[in-house]
């Protein structure tokens, strides 16, 4: 019989996703250091939930529970979602979220390695259109805050929905520095005057460019591991540099800088763990590089134009339409054939 | 570091193009090369396949009984595309029979049986002064060399040297890259016997009139490429190229040292390139200076033995006895590998004879080769593009592979797969790309064979078809011709048809009857064919059918009206009186009625005919 080749040098899948885990670690440490640990239960309760439906949706599907679960790619997913939302969500949001993005945006589709859309980018698109309230709003970085929570505080208000006593919602809430620019623009005022505030920091908003940062840092690992290549990330930072430097060029009063475009919002955790889920992506290098420099240009549209402070899910989600069309296109001229 | 050292390697490697993708896997070749090449002692039989080499089986010279001498041609190439087989010792034809071949279906093949005598006696042999004979004379004398390609894809070397002495080759290419793993008998034979090695490329060299000679080999082979560096002539280069599974493979080591590639739809000679693997000139070095038939090849054993080693192997040898050499199978041994881990193949016995194309045997053992996990689904990581050498998407092809898409599979340029494996080998879901693709190609092929057979089978019939009607047509136009004699000369159409059993026909309704009826097929068969053009030679429809039919009842009906007239004179008669009740107006009707009917029903068929063509026409439209 011929089974050759005898050897293999690949990772596991689970392996991949494990270092995928890993590589959100720092990105982590920060998010607790700035906002407080509750970002924490958020992300055990999306691992739980992630990990719950998918063991049963692989049971009524008839599929091997084990091995699918231990791919890690539910938890890589759960995270996802976890980081992307506010970090003091009630904990039904989290769960509602995490198992639209398993059960149907994942599992209905065929399970790993089937889903056409990004499924924790489908889960927060489902919680962003159902719960705008909630989802818009976010905790302040606890140096900005006027009552700073503390962990059980925290607790507290993710499963209760009570605040301490005397501590109002506005207290320990505030606009994302997105948001807050959205708003201003709109009074008329200029960026140089808005980014006065104290919300802003160097590059993008105080405290969470911080944690942009660390995802950077993480993003550089996974690069230096051979689990994402250079194509997605330098075309996702161009694309968005390079818009944002034309408009900010021609109105600097009216529109931000590209710095801090690339370190706000999702940008990072985008960059390296979002558009880079190779299943809901394109596979050619040249489709790498026209599907990621889409979703920076579709995700700097809506910053500016569009009815939502930050944009990335709706442009993952949009350019996850075009990877058929994007593979079909881009392909690469084979050896010993003309283009 | 390791970066480093290759980027400074990378500088002295000048003039060196790198093809897209290819894998550096564990090279394991040391355990190999500790020891010189070896020598088996004569193994207690030899059981040579006739099937050794790509192409048609040779025809056995021998018989059961026959006394042969090492050297001696026991089976000659047939056909274009063969080899010949030659008896690797001296010794006693004891079978020819089917045993197991050393092939991936483990299904037994066509063998010849030597049992040896012990002497080892050889034939005459007979140098050839190569340098003064013609070379279409060299070239055809190949054809009782039995030479294949020993690189592995064993392909009749007489068939790559066919020519006609303007080969148009222009640059011969050495394969010494020997990327796969563990394999090590070029590197060996290069380190021990390298100006053999340049003596038979200078052969290849003249056969083919190529002007450039370069030897390609991969920078992990240090002493081999020092020894063979050492032996060129002026007119050779030595290139390294860096070591990168699969180099070896003809297409991409002509493209590392040339940076040519070859196109997908032409061969290397149409380029002017030919590509020759080490070993194989050897053999055409010791077939031309030494009038030695290609009878033994090196082999590698090595793997989960005792003593690991290059050997020179008689063809026939069996695979015990070259394991014994190397000291012994270890323990937990469970099987053989027949080429290298990335391209070889399970043999299915430990009984097989070594062939031509047994570059290595790797003795087997779970700690060398890990059964692979269970496959899981594809997570379109596109390692396996990164890996492919070929620049395919091997990602897309084992989507179409599976759901059997075989169109888009061969779109996405499936048959340009080389199989080298670097994409199963990078997998993180463990998935059998390559087999994938194997049972894809031959799927395709297979529906390729029946669609051309059913091409033959179509244009078969078409011919069938058209040939009916032309006999239809000749037969009719015989008939009237005939007629027409008889109108003409009466009484010479008597006599003539006498023998036909038609003397009775003399009477003028009978042959009126006849014209009609003649006239009314000639018609049909114009209608015909009229139609069968219009409808552009489809198939007769329903509808012309009917038409046609009721041409023919307007026929019948005319010869029927005559034939009542006649009695019973005619056999047309007959047959009306037997298929209906005559019509009473045709009992009173003149002979000059029944004619004119006769014409009449005719020109009613011509118009039914010349209606249903129009008809079909329209449709067509």
């Amino acid at each position: 019989m011929n089974r050759s080749p005898y050897i293999s040098e690949a990772p596991s899948v689970g392996n991949l996703m494990l270092k995928v885990l890993l590589a959100l670690v720092p990105g982590i440490i920060a998010y607790v250091w700035v906002f407080g640990g509750g970002v924490l239960v958020t992300i055990a309760l999306a691992t739980a939930t992630a990990l719950a439906a998918e063991a049963a949706m692989l049971k009524i599907r008839k599929r091997p529970i084990q091995p699918f679960l231990l791919d890690f790619s539910a938890v890589v997913t759960a995270w996802l979602l976890a980081l992307s939302l506010p970090p003091l969500a009630p904990w039904w949001v989290v769960v509602v979220g995490t198992l639209f993005a398993i059960v149907i945006a994942k599992q209905l589709y065929g399970g790993l390695g089937y889903n056409p859309f990004n499924p924790a980018m489908i889960g927060y698109a489902v919680l962003l259109i159902s719960f705008p309230a909630i989802m818009t709003k976010w905790p302040a970085a606890l140096e900005l805050a006027q009552y700073k929570l503390s962990f059980a505080d925290q607790l507290h208000y993710i499963f209760g929905g009570l605040l301490p006593d005397q501590v109002k919602i506005d207290a320990v809430t505030s606009a994302t520095p997105l948001d807050y620019l959205k708003t201003q623009l709109t009074l008329k005022h200029k960026v140089a005057n808005i980014k006065e505030a104290p919300l802003f920091g160097a590059l993008g908003g105080k405290g969470g460019e911080y944690v942009t940062m660390a995802y950077l840092l993480g993003g550089i690992y996974l690069w230096q591991q051979k689990i994402i290549t250079w194509h997605l990330p330098t075309a996702f930072l161009g694309a968005l540099a390079l818009i944002a430097s034309v408009f900010w060029l021609v109105n600097p009063a009216h529109f931000a800088s590209p710095l801090f475009h690339l370190f706000s919002g999702a940008s990072m955790l985008a960059t390296f763990f979002i558009i880079t889920d190779p299943v809901s992506g394109p596979t050619t290098s040249k489709g790498k590089l026209y599907f990621a420099a889409g979703i920076a240009i579709i995700t700097y549209l809506i910053r500016v134009y569009g009815g939502y402070p930050d944009g990335v899910a709706f442009a993952v989600i949009f350019m996850n339409i075009c990877v058929p069309l994007i593979d079909a296109h881009t392909q690469p001229r084979v050896f010993g054939h003309q283009k | 570091m390791n970066a480093l050292v290759n980027f400074t390697g990378l500088l002295k490697k000048t003039g060196i193009f790198k093809f897209h993708g290819g894998v550096h896997p564990p090279e394991n070749k040391a355990q190999s090369t500790q020891l010189p090449i070896g020598h088996l002692s004569l193994p207690a039989k030899i059981v040579l396949p006739l099937r050794q080499h790509v192409g048609n089986i040779p025809k056995i010279k021998v018989a059961v009984g026959d006394k042969v001498l090492k050297g001696q041609l026991i089976a000659e190439a047939e056909g274009m595309v063969s080899a010949a087989i030659h008896a690797t010792t001296s010794g006693t034809i004891s079978a020819i029979a089917d045993a197991i071949i050393p092939h991936p279906s483990g299904l037994p093949d066509h063998c010849i049986t030597i049992t040896p005598d012990g002497k080892d006696a050889w034939i005459t042999r007979q140098p050839t002064d190569w340098r003064n004979t013609d070379r279409k004379n060299l070239v055809a004398s190949l054809r009782l060399s039995g030479i294949v390609g020993l690189g592995g894809a064993t392909f009749p070397t007489q068939v790559k040297l066919r020519a006609d002495g303007r080969s148009g080759v222009h640059t011969l290419i050495i394969n010494a890259a020997e990327c796969e793993p563990y394999i090590t008998c070029d590197d060996m034979l290069m380190r021990e016997r390298a100006g053999e090695i340049i003596k038979g490329i200078a052969i290849a060299q003249y056969l083919l009139g190529a002007e450039n000679v370069i030897v390609g080999i991969e920078d992990n082979k240090p002493e081999a490429a020092a020894a063979m560096q050492a032996a060129v002539t002026s007119a050779m280069q030595v290139k390294i190229v860096p070591t990168l599974y699969p180099s070896g493979d003809a297409r991409r080591l002509v493209h590392l040292v040339l940076g040519t590639e070859i196109p997908h739809d032409k061969r290397s000679t149409e380029v002017g390139l030919q590509v020759f693997n080490v070993a194989t000139v050897l053999a055409l070095y010791r077939y031309f200076e030494l009038g030695e038939p290609s009878i033994v090849r090196i082999v590698s054993m090595t793997g989960n033995v005792q003593t690991p080693q290059n050997f020179e192997v008689l063809f026939g040898t069996p695979l015990t006895h070259l394991v014994a050499a190397a000291g012994g199978a270890k323990p937990q041994t469970t099987h053989y590998i027949m080429g290298g881990p990335m391209m070889g193949f399970d043999l299915p016995t430990d009984d097989v004879p070594i062939t031509k194309a047994a570059n290595c045997i790797i003795a087997a053992s779970p700690n060398l080769f890990a059964p692979p996990p269970a496959p899981m689904p594809c997570i379109r990581c596109a390692r396996c593009a990164d890996a492919c050498p070929v620049n395919l998407q091997p990602q897309d092809l084992y989507w179409f592979a599976k759901a059997d898409n075989f169109e888009k599979a061969r779109d996405y340029k499936l048959f340009d797969c080389i199989e080298c494996g670097a994409c199963s080998y990078v997998c993180p879901s463990n998935i059998p790309l390559v087999q994938y693709y194997r049972y894809a190609k031959s799927e395709i092929i297979a529906i390729d064979k029946a669609h051309e057979a059913a091409d033959i089978a179509r244009e078969r019939n078409d011919f069938r078809i058209a040939r009916v009607e032309r006999e239809k047509q000749e037969r009719a136009a015989k008939h009237a011709e005939r007629a027409q004699n008889a109108k003409t000369a009466p009484a010479l159409d008597t006599n003539s048809h006498a023998g036909a059993g038609d003397a009775s026909v003399t009477d003028d309704a009978a042959k009126a009857a006849k014209q009609a009826a003649i006239a009314a097929a000639i018609e049909r068969a114009k209608a015909a064919k009229a139609a069968a053009a219009a409808s552009g030679g489809a198939p007769k429809n329903v509808a012309e059918t009917s038409k046609e039919v009721q041409a023919e009842i307007a026929e019948i009906d005319a010869r029927r009206k005559n034939a009542a007239i006649g009695q019973n004179h005619s056999s047309a008669g007959l047959e009306a009186n037997n298929h209906a009740a005559p019509s009473d107006a045709a009992l009173t009707t003149p002979v000059a009625d029944a004619e004119k009917q006769a014409k009449i029903a005719a020109a009613i068929a011509r118009a039914k005919a010349a209606k249903a063509t129009a008809e079909a026409a329209k449709k067509k439209d």
